[in-house]
């Protein structure tokens, strides 16, 4: 078991160095004088200057990735073109947001998913299967953006339940932020459950076939008891590394969902970067969004033989 | 008898966008880019069946120029991934040795991004534009068709009829072109069509955040997104592109469905 978690923790090293890599490389890429690039069009030519100094553009392309890599470690990933403010901090407050919307509703969804799957893996080719089975592969068919845009209407426009347009921060309180927080993970939770109730269905229709849960039955278990202690462990594996790559999906697709409810998220951040050429924000969040998906992508491998033993052996 | 159903509906919606895009070709009901100032966010009736936007354009005649747009986008897409990454998967599977580490090193990194966070930094490089975006998510799912192609071709390359064309002295190239390809094809085709898909969705919501197809060309995603700020005034003007993607999407998955039941008969449940 150990030794499962040190390989495994050791094979994302290299993922991290080639992660790191293209990161550096896509800013090179960008045409023009990457001090330039990186300080907008206006600025003094000794700040360049500095600039060219601090980047090492008179040195090899490998001396200048080692001297990013190292003042990325150390924290410092340059200063918004546009507002001056540090990358690193900034990035930071924009990602609490994300992080609370995109944890919860990952949770909600893997909830739901894993029980109406289960539900109907085991009433397979039944009326309540084919309910389940059609939803998820409706919602597969819906973008998460206009989904939001229509609860919007319904919940917000219509009924006048929920806000329509604006943010308080979680700072002022729970209870005030959450009337703004409700529709976004409503959104990404429904968006997301269509996948992985499939691919839990799916899963548990192969588990449900195996001898050992007709043995389960033949000893008298009921139901209940054989779907939650003997399908459902095993059936869950398969969902749960869906789950990690869903985190990941969410990463980079929760933008559209915070422009949807006007929330000043890190997805809002990396694009309001694009447009406005905002380059040190756009590497910086580049390199967040993807380190914490190879992140969570070992969690998840970690956490695998909690459900499936085979895999650490 | 639910999988017959399903493919008869997603050929059935298929049918129907065929027709809506040659149609549209040809004839919308009015100039998709004519602005009328005089009739400004008017609600759907006889004469525009679904509104009119904020410069008040035919929001029907935007949603048929918006399928050209955002398909064709799409196609060409599925086409640079499929065809650069059937090739680099074939060689890679076929070949392997140092060929296929260095494919699936670079290939195994890029997949290290998600693939939507890839294509919003490619499109940072590239700008945006159509053919930015072609590019952008045609890298972006290079590396999962690489995946896909080279574990089929992983099992054909043991195959007796590879070994027979090798001893009837047939080269290298030879037997890719006329042994591997075509017995990879099934994979391809299911992958092509949830590429598709997966395009379709993710070229919406790049124009959706306005770093996709710059208006003012429509594409269901850029239509979208100038309806948002008109929700509460205007709110007939989010639901023809939505409708439009959910019905294309509908239709793509439910064909891709029935390929995979075809081609994978053993997976069918």
């Amino acid at each position: 078991m150990l030794g499962y978690i040190v390989r495994r923790a050791l094979l994302a090293v290299p993922t991290l160095l080639i992660v790191t890599i293209l990161v550096f490389l896509l800013v090179r890429a960008i045409p023009g004088d990457p001090a330039q690039v990186l300080l907008g069009e206006g600025a003094p030519p000794a700040a360049l200057a500095a600039m060219r100094t601090q980047l090492g553009l008179d040195q090899p392309l490998i001396a200048q990735y080692w001297l990013w890599l190292r003042q990325a470690v150390s924290g410092d990933l340059g200063h918004s073109i546009v507002t001056g403010e540090a990358v690193v901090p900034l990035i930071l407050s924009r990602f609490q947001l994300t992080a609370t919307i995109v944890l919860t509703a990952v949770l909600l969804a893997t909830v739901i998913a894993t029980t109406g799957g289960l539900i109907a893996a085991w009433r397979r080719n039944g009326h309540i299967d084919l309910a389940i089975s059609s939803t998820a592969s409706l919602i597969l068919a819906v973008p998460s953006f206009w989904l939001g845009l229509i609860l919007l209407l319904v919940f917000g426009v219509q009924l006048r339940w929920l806000p329509v347009v604006g943010y308080v921060p979680l700072s002022e309180g729970w209870s005030a932020a959450l009337a703004f927080l409700i529709l976004p993970i409503a959104t990404l939770t429904i968006s997301e459950s269509g996948v992985l109730t499939r691919m839990m269905r799916s899963s548990a229709v192969d588990v449900l076939r195996l001898d050992y849960v007709t043995h389960a039955r033949a000893k008298g278990l009921s139901e209940r008891a054989v779907l939650t202690q003997h399908v459902f462990p095993n059936a869950f594996a398969p969902t749960l590394t869906l789950v990690g790559l869903t985190l990941g999906h969410l990463l980079g697709g929760i933008a559209v969902v915070e422009t949807v409810f006007t929330l000043p998220g890190l997805g809002r951040l990396m694009v309001d970067a694009i447009l406005a050429r905002d380059y040190p924000v756009v590497q910086g969040c580049l390199l967040f969004t993807a380190l914490i998906y190879v992140g969570v992508n070992l969690a998840v491998d970690l956490l695998y033989p909690l459900f499936d033993p085979r895999v650490a052996a | 008898m639910r999988r017959g159903v399903g493919a008869w509906l997603g050929s059935a919606i298929l049918v129907m966008l065929a027709g809506v895009l040659l149609l549209g070709a040809f004839w919308t009901p009015y100039d998709p880019l004519a602005i009328d100032l005089g009739h400004v966010l008017a609600a759907p009736d006889a004469r525009h069946w679904f509104g009119t936007d904020e410069f008040g354009r035919d929001v029907a005649s935007r949603a048929m120029l918006g399928a050209r747009i955002s398909l064709t986008i799409a196609f060409e897409t599925t086409c640079l991934a499929i065809v650069l990454g059937s090739a680099l998967g074939v060689l890679s599977g076929f070949v392997r040795g140092w060929l296929d580490r260095i494919i699936m090193t670079i290939a195994d990194a890029v997949l290290a991004f998600p693939a939507m966070l890839l294509a919003l930094a490619l499109v940072a490089v590239f700008g945006g534009s159509g053919q930015a975006i072609v590019l952008a998510l045609g890298i972006a799912y290079l590396p999962a068709t690489v995946r896909v192609v080279r574990a089929a071709v992983l099992s054909i390359r043991e195959k007796e009829y590879v070994e027979a064309a090798r001893v009837a002295g047939d080269g290298p190239l030879r037997i890719m072109l006329r042994h591997v390809l075509p017995n990879a094809l099934g994979p391809i085709v299911i992958l092509s069509t949830s590429l598709f898909g997966w395009v379709i969705l993710y070229e919406s919501a790049l124009s959706f955040l306005g770093v996709g197809v710059p208006p003012p060309a429509p594409t269901w995603g850029n239509m979208l997104s100038s309806a948002r700020p008109y929700l509460e005034i205007a709110s007939w003007l989010s639901l023809a592109p939505g409708l439009c993607i959910v019905i294309t999407l509908l239709g793509v998955n439910l064909a891709g469905d029935a390929l995979r039941d075809h081609f994978d008969p053993g997976e069918r449940r």
